[in-house]
């Protein structure tokens, strides 16, 4: 093996007495792309932001090229090789590729901006990665995906040794980041090594060569991808044996009892622009999913559904009476409740605190007087924490203190103490570690043998295919196939996702 | 001071960056006025008190409306303008320009009411359109801003409307106790919204809203409605402000009356530490925002420096108070 092209060793990092790093250690060679793996919590984020200058270490070693290595800021860090990519992108919607691309960096002559260069410069680096753009258009006119390339473009630059990604396929559809993984092992081709931070297990086995796992603020494992199975990646992870009763991947079981009556039958619905007929239904007691890649409108019928957007055709009925909202309020009159798949756009208020995050939607039912009953309140709060185990230091803790699994149990407690009989779930377990996706896909199930009706939105197809008794699949705003319990199978979803009958 | 929930819950470790940010208003207060009763000559006089509280009462009562504005997100600029208008209509209606009402007490009564719900009502179409138009509130209640002072011109002719009628001036002259009756007034207004925002469901909506829309929105929260009512609110308070105003002058100038004012309001709002991108909002320290500045200028010009000096001064506070509000937010 040649030598390392980092090394970052037994690193620590206490926030006033608070211990964020104990013994992190990790080792990234050249031309390797190497993921980082852990819990929320486990550290990955604070090593990563030592290493880019943005903390800064209480004891360790950090060698970049064989060199000591120590940055004060994020910008000295990619002056010095190593860039950052991000979850969200930071750019500019309204000024072109090209600005943005030379933003903080603009090639001048005689002290103007020299447009032509800039312009041959973002055409050059967008050609490294097979982007085929216009670089005058406005950075909005192209979709999240597009926009995210070219913020991983701009990032690169044409100077990285090593580029950090955090998440980076967490906007992207299935297509999109088989894209960006080309991206990847070009980079790796070119001598680029990558250090990749993902949930999603499938993506690091799809493209990285060794992965460092970390917990609790220290390195627990470093393997070759090829030598390590799932389990054993997601044991270490969690520092347990995984309890399955069930050799499956997701905490999901089997319905315990058929599906009751239909509560929600929606035909041919229509938007006019991202769905055009869709019809599906959803009985008490089921679970059904919601299949499609990104785009193929999924979000958009829950949308419809919740009346957050206006039905342009098609109707709706539940518990056999027309069914019409013009608001969310609409819909949450008649029993519904929408977790969106944005949790931090849509979902929790940060400022406020978990208690008033968690009454948000009771409110206006709450009292009529209009005024807070704060004994009642409190044992609302207390008891859904003590029954979805979020960890928080109290109910006046701000909810963006918490971790994404927590602030997630905080919004679903949000619609249970509705007691709703519909909920429609977006992405329930985005972007949250391992662990509390496990207790929240047992939460929806268990919601579900009591009599909830749930109609599930989600991206992993195995969380679709084990979690769900009947899965509708869209492919272009359109409604392709409706798969029952029996032929339930990743086949199935996925062939339909891809190349199912135009209806 | 702060809006923390109800529900109580361990609380985080403070930090002197989050003390000062949290309470730094109030100390300033405190250590202004050990200041003056250490070195401005008869300070500690009923006389002072009142003098201080009489020319702070008319912010305070606007600002808790631009608190309730902000706290939403929003900003409201059409303050000083309504309370012209409210201003020039009572004393149309009490000096019988529009019709002649015989019983001085129901002239009053009709006038005060006259000049309130026209505000309010004006608040609401603010609201109206920030919500129902979705137009940014910096732009919306700029319209009223540039016309509400000109509808109040046009109603007088721009004439300066002259009056002694002490059965409405009691609003501004009259005392109860020994305290001015605005000022009461303007402790049961502070008090009321306090609680509001505190205690009612409408309060933490409002919260809500501000501190993120979307989520309010698909929560169930009529936000558009909300958002009406609280610039209908910001309206009904500075058309009782503007009432205040006239009250102590004995004389409605459609010109002068709320001068300026938005930006007296804000500064008090921002100075008590509520944020300005909505969300968090305290309307005790709206209060103390509005003392605090209030006193630094009776201060200056008790120790014989220039009102123009002055302005400087509380302009520094303003960037003082926020900058220390932004430190403790990122400690």
């Amino acid at each position: 093996m040649p030598a390392p092209l980092l090394t970052m060793h037994g690193i620590a990092k206490t926030f006033g007495g608070i211990t964020a790093l104990a013994d992190a250690s990790i080792e990234v060679a050249p031309a390797e792309v190497h993921a980082l793996i852990g819990q929320n919590g486990a550290g990955k984020s604070t090593l990563i932001k030592v290493l880019t200058g943005y903390h800064r270490k209480t004891s360790g070693t950090v060698t970049f090229h064989g060199r000591p290595f120590e940055v004060a800021s994020p910008r000295a860090a990619q002056e010095a090789g190593i860039s950052t990519i991000y979850q969200e992108i930071n750019l500019v919607p309204q000024r072109s590729v090209a600005e943005n691309i030379c933003l903080g960096r603009e090639a001048r002559r005689f002290g103007l901006l020299d447009w032509p260069a800039m312009r041959a410069e973002a055409q050059r680096l967008l050609a490294r990665f097979n982007l085929r753009v216009d670089v005058d258009r406005a950075l909005s006119h192209y979709s999240t995906a597009t926009q995210q390339m070219i913020a991983i473009a701009r990032a690169i630059g044409f100077s990285a040794e090593l580029v950090i990604m955090d998440e980076p396929t967490s906007s992207l559809d299935d297509r999109e980041a088989q894209t960006l993984f080309e991206v990847i092992r070009g980079l790796r081709a070119d001598g680029v090594s990558v250090l990749f931070v993902s949930h999603r297990l499938d993506e690091l086995y799809e493209v990285c060569d060794r992965v460092t796992i970390m917990r609790d603020g220290r390195t627990v494992k470093v393997a070759r991808m090829a030598e390590i199975t799932r389990l054993e990646l997601v044991s270490t992870m969690l520092g347990r044996d995984v309890e399955r009763d069930h050799g499956k991947a997701t905490g999901f079981q089997a319905a315990a009892r058929a599906p009751g009556a239909v509560l929600l039958k929606a035909e041919h619905l229509c938007d006019d622009r991202f769905v055009r007929d869709v019809s599906l239904s959803v009985a008490e007691g089921e679970i059904v999913g919601l299949a499609g890649l990104l785009g193929s409108g999924r979000s958009e019928t829950a949308r419809l559904i919740f009346g957050d957007a206006a039905l342009q055709g098609g109707r709706m009925v539940v518990d056999g009476k027309p069914f019409a909202p013009s608001e969310p309020s609409d819909a949450i009159r008649a029993g519904m409740g929408f977790c969106t798949e944005d949790r931090k756009v849509e979902g929790i208020v940060p400022d406020m605190s978990v208690a008033d995050n968690m009454m948000l939607a009771l409110r206006p039912a709450f009292g009529r007087s209009g005024i807070v009953d704060d004994a009642r309140q409190t044992e609302i709060v207390e008891r859904f924490i003590r029954q979805l185990g979020i960890k928080c230091t109290g109910p006046g803790q701000k909810i963006r203190e918490l971790s994404g699994g927590n602030q997630q149990k905080v919004l679903l407690a949000r619609w249970l103490a509705m007691s709703p009989r519909l909920l429609i779930l977006d992405e329930p377990t985005r972007g949250i570690d391992v662990g509390a996706k496990d207790e929240i896909q047992r939460l929806i199930r268990s919601l579900a043998d009591e009599g909830l009706a749930v109609l599930m939105i989600s991206s992993e197809l195995e969380e679709v295919v084990e979690g769900a008794d009947r899965v509708f699949v869209l492919r272009e705003g359109l409604g392709v196939a409706d798969i029952s319990h029996d032929a339930l199978t990743e086949d199935a979803v996925l062939s339909a996702m891809a190349e199912g009958p135009h209806v | 001071m702060s809006d923390r929930t109800a529900a109580g819950g361990a609380p985080r470790p403070w930090s002197p960056a989050r003390l000062l940010a949290r309470f730094g208003t109030v100390i300033a207060l405190v250590l202004l006025l050990i200041f003056n009763f250490a070195v401005t000559p008869n300070f500690a006089t009923w006389q002072t008190l009142n003098v201080n509280l009489t020319q702070v009462c008319t912010i305070v009562i606007v600002a808790v409306g631009m608190t309730l504005v902000i706290a939403t997100g929003g900003i409201d600029l059409s303050v000083g303008s309504l309370m012209a208008i409210s201003g020039a209509i009572a004393p149309m209606i009490f000096m019988g320009k529009i019709v002649q009402i015989g019983n001085i007490y129901a002239a009053v009564t009709l006038a005060i009411l006259a000049g309130i719900v026209a505000t309010t009502l004006l608040g609401a179409f603010n609201g109206w359109l920030i919500a129902r138009f979705r137009i940014q509130p910096i732009v919306a209640t700029l319209v009223l801003f540039i016309a509400g002072r000109g509808i109040a011109q046009v109603m007088t002719n721009g004439n300066l409307q002259v009056f002694r009628v002490p059965e409405f001036q009691v609003i501004g002259l009259g005392r109860i106790a020994g305290l001015p009756v605005q000022v009461i007034v303007m402790l049961v207004i502070v008090a009321i919204a306090t609680w509001v925002l505190r205690r009612t469901n409408f309060g933490r909506s409002v919260l809500a809203i501000g501190g993120n829309e979307r989520a309010a929105r698909l929560s169930g929260i009529a936000t558009d409605r909300i958002k009406i009512a609280v610039y209908a609110i910001s309206g009904l308070l500075a058309g009782f402000a503007g009432l205040v105003v006239i009250a102590i002058n004995s004389a409605a100038d459609a010109n002068l009356v709320g001068l300026g004012m938005e930006l007296d309001a804000i500064a008090a709002v921002a100075v008590g530490g509520t944020l300005l991108l909505g969300g968090r909002a305290t309307i005790l320290g709206t209060l103390a925002g509005a003392l605090t500045i209030q006193l630094v200028r009776y201060t200056l010009l008790a120790n014989g420096v220039p009102d123009a000096a002055a302005l400087v001064v509380k302009a520094a506070i303003i960037i003082l108070a926020v900058w220390v509000q932004e430190r403790g937010r990122t400690a």
